[in-house]
């Protein structure tokens, strides 16, 4: 078993941090699956809060007190206020008891395992002279991105794929923290520019809504000349 | 020699005894979550009684095949379950076969079964033997798949010494074991035709996959396949208890004390799985056949996924 493990630190603390990046995986991989729009944003709360756990956990191990920042922005911010907007807008569309047709559950569910693969392939090279901890963080982070890029891409409802955009964001302050932290003024910038992009984007959905009666994106193909209808 | 003969002996013939109790348990909670009385928690013993003593009907057109394939099954299974460690690990069967061995009896059992299945060219067999091998085209990489996740957490496919390693506790936290948990579970559900995939108490032609395969047969051969299918149960049961509860199993080397131990709390195990199945078969309704790969997929990504994040956190 990974020899490293107990020379780094201690080995209930390299357990911990693993399950709970580990969680954070598990979690994008039952957005790919699920086809229910509550449920997705359930789970995405879930996939923020294991976020929120995983970065006070680092905060713990790297002695890094800012870090109990990130984790307080990312758990009230994406953990409840963000998944809460979401509910709300769902509702307002009245589109809450929608069951998404997700393109091909199969070929997606194991193009999302391929991508996993990758990332865990990329992050192989870096080699022994970053811990085990900060590698592992970096292929999870990896992974949980491209998988909420390959959301964005196999849905074709504008509300699932805002969730898609945010689990990339969930990743992306993963890889952060996994690699010492970022600053905490930029920490603090990409949080709100969340918030805005939620606005924007919430403005945008009713928009399209108004404009189409529908929030399925493959409306708006027929002005880009696309599929043809 | 005599005494490790003894001790694998004593294995299979309480997997072998306790598989109808089980059986029996598992109707009589169902049936009372249900608010029915239910049948005796012995009646499966005397279904048993009854079949062997019945006259075994043939088709015209049966071959061979069909009369052989109940005791193969019966044996396949029963070779299988004697594989896997119950109340102590390193009995001696469990040296000549290792995880991937018992997924490949199992395999035969069900090969055996499907063909038998075809023999009498009713479409009802038919229909039966094509569903089973849908589900096992998607149960079985999903296992093998798991048998990898364990292997390389204890660094052997030998489940005796998987089980041992387990046993230690020095495995820690681990995602991937949660997954493979999950996976196993599904697996198991899927395997024992249980409800979210098949019902064992329907013959209604819509839905049923295993009632569907056996459903020509009678008498003796009937007993055989149940008591196969009984044994199957006990199996994945033992199999979840001794990955992922080996707690308060024994080894060889420990005296008496340590054994009677170690089959007390294997009998408790069995026995809450027992209970705990039918709860969660009432809570769920039956599948489509359709939506059979999405559930089995789901294993199989969580049994491939396990996989993927033990590589992360080991072979670097």
């Amino acid at each position: 078993m990974g020899t490293d493990i107990g020379t780094d630190m201690g080995t209930l603390a390299f357990d911990f941090a693993h399950f709970l990046a580990g969680g954070m995986l598990v979690m994008s991989f039952l957005l790919l699956y699920q086809d229910r729009i509550t449920a997705v944003l359930n789970v995405y709360a879930m996939q923020s809060i294991l976020l929120a756990l995983a970065v006070g956990w680092q905060s713990v191990i790297q002695g890094a007190p800012h870090l109990l920042v990130t984790a307080a922005i990312a758990l009230i911010v994406k953990g409840f206020i963000i998944p809460t907007a979401l509910h709300r807008i769902v509702r307002r569309l009245g589109i809450h008891r929608e069951i998404e047709q997700v393109i091909g559950a199969g070929p997606t569910m194991l193009t999302g395992l391929a991508l996993v693969a990758l990332s865990i392939m990329l992050v192989i090279p870096i080699g022994g002279k970053v811990s085990l901890l900060v590698r592992e963080d970096l292929a999870f982070a990896l992974a949980v991105i491209l998988l909420g890029l390959l959301m964005m891409i196999t849905r074709r409802n504008a509300v699932t794929q805002i969730v898609g955009f945010m689990s990339i964001e969930n990743g992306l302050i993963l890889a952060a923290t996994g690699a010492r932290g970022m600053p905490l003024v930029v920490e603090i910038s990409v949080a709100f520019s969340v918030l805005i992009v939620l606005f924007v984007f919430g403005v945008f959905v009713f928009r399209i809504r108004e404009r189409f009666d529908s929030v399925d994106v493959s409306a708006l193909d027929r002005f880009r000349g696309g599929r043809g209808n | 020699m005599i005494y490790e003969l003894a001790a694998q002996g004593a294995q299979m013939l309480v997997v072998l005894l306790i598989a109808p109790f089980l059986l029996g348990v598992t109707r009589k909670v169902k049936a009372r979550l249900l608010r029915r009385i239910g049948p005796p928690v012995l009646q499966p013993y005397r279904d048993f009684w009854k079949l062997m003593h019945k006259e075994a009907v043939l088709a015209h057109n049966a071959s061979w095949l069909y009369r052989v394939v109940p005791y193969t099954v019966f044996a396949v299974t029963w070779v299988a379950a004697a594989l896997v460690p119950t109340y102590s690990t390193g009995l001696i069967f469990s040296w000549s076969a290792d995880l991937i061995a018992l997924v490949a009896l199992l395999g035969t059992g069900r090969f055996a079964l499907a063909l038998a299945g075809m023999d009498t060219g009713t479409a009802f067999g038919g229909i039966g033997s094509s569903r089973e091998m849908l589900i096992a085209s998607l149960a079985e990489p999903a296992m093998l798949l798991v048998v990898f996740t364990v292997a390389l957490v204890a660094g052997t496919t030998q489940l005796s010494a998987i089980a041992a390693t387990f046993s230690d506790a020095g495995v820690g936290l681990r995602v991937s074991l949660g997954l493979a948990l999950f996976a196993l579970i599904a697996i198991a559900i899927a395997e024992n035709a249980r409800i979210p995939i098949d019902n064992p108490a329907t013959h209604l032609e819509l839905t049923m996959v295993h009632e569907a395969m056996v459903l020509e047969y009678s008498g003796r051969h009937l007993a055989m396949i149940e008591a196969a299918a009984a044994l199957k149960l006990v199996l994945y049961m033992s199999l979840l208890a001794c990955l992922f509860l080996p707690f308060g199993m024994a080894t060889l080397d420990k005296g008496l004390l340590a054994l009677g131990i170690g089959m007390g709390a294997y009998l408790a195990k069995v026995l809450a799985f027992a209970a705990l199945l039918p709860i969660g078969e009432t809570a769920v309704a039956k599948m489509r056949v359709f939506r059979y790969p999405v559930f089995l997929g789901s294993a199989f990504a969580a049994a491939a996924l396990a996989v993927f994040l033990l590589f992360v956190s080991q072979s670097f």
